[in-house]
């Protein structure tokens, strides 16, 4: 399955990157399992989506829980607690 | 509902004239600004740049604007958020909301905003003496969505980050 993965605010900078399309293997079918999927790229990326670290995620552009499940095409988003306003 | 996110200033006036224009029902605006402090956690602000996600932050402001019809009588909301370099004085944020009665109005403009802290996707990054900083999400800032009845998203470990209502879970 083919997605587009979005990063934000300090997890963008952190990563290096603002976006990027990913071909995930079979297992992988939630948002939680997208982050432990890229997680496994170790150094930073081991780091940035860590478990425990305050980090937000979304899919198709609404918030999401890590058992959101992904499909072909959708966009999930990593980023920082908000802080606008 | 209109919703805006722009890099422009906005004229408190002249938006809240244009949302009770030709609605004479309205016997009540509530408007809040919020604005660019020098100051933030004991450091001195010179400017900051705001990010934001494009679409989402959109649909999110939709939702919140939702919610509070839905839990109000009002007559109509407007928001303009604004994204890009703003510097101490500037106006960030309006939140302008029109009823019958005063009660509603106020109700629903602390409701948006409480909710637009901590659900809407915009960021902060300022710049300091000391360097560029992001700023921390505040825990006050999710205490204030709980008055409302609302649980805020909250990261870690078994997380079951809680969504805009209306979403599914």
């Amino acid at each position: 399955m083919n997605i587009q993965l979005r990063f934000f605010a300090s997890v963008r900078e952190a990563l290096g990157t603002a976006q990027e399309g990913v071909d995930l293997p079979e297992h992988v079918r939630t948002v939680g399992e997208v982050r432990e999927f890229l997680r496994q790229r170790g150094d930073v990326w081991a780091e940035v989506l860590a478990e425990g670290r305050a980090l937000r995620m979304a899919c198709n552009q609404q918030m999401a829980n890590p058992g959101t499940l992904v499909s072909e095409g959708c966009e999930v988003a990593f980023f920082p607690p908000v802080t606008g306003g | 509902m209109p919703i805006r996110i722009q890099t422009e200033d906005f004229d408190l006036s002249a938006e809240v004239s244009r949302l009770r224009a030709s609605q004479p029902q309205v016997g009540a605006v509530v408007a809040f600004v919020g604005t660019v402090r020098d100051m933030n956690e004991g450091t001195i602000v010179a400017g900051m740049e705001l990010e934001h996600y494009p679409g989402m932050t959109e649909k999110s402001l939709e939702v919140i604007v939702g919610q509070a019809r839905a839990r109000w009588d009002i007559v109509d909301a407007l928001v303009i958020h604004r994204v890009g370099p703003l510097k101490p004085l500037d106006q960030i944020v309006l939140v302008a909301v029109t009823s019958k009665h005063r009660g509603e109005a106020f109700a629903a403009c602390e409701f948006i905003m409480d909710y637009l802290k901590t659900q809407a996707p915009f960021w902060k990054k300022e710049q300091t003496p000391e360097g560029a900083r992001w700023v921390d999400a505040r825990v006050t800032d999710d205490q204030a969505l709980a008055r409302w009845g609302v649980s805020p998203a909250r990261p870690g470990p078994g997380n079951t980050e809680a969504s805009l209502p209306g979403e599914e879970a």
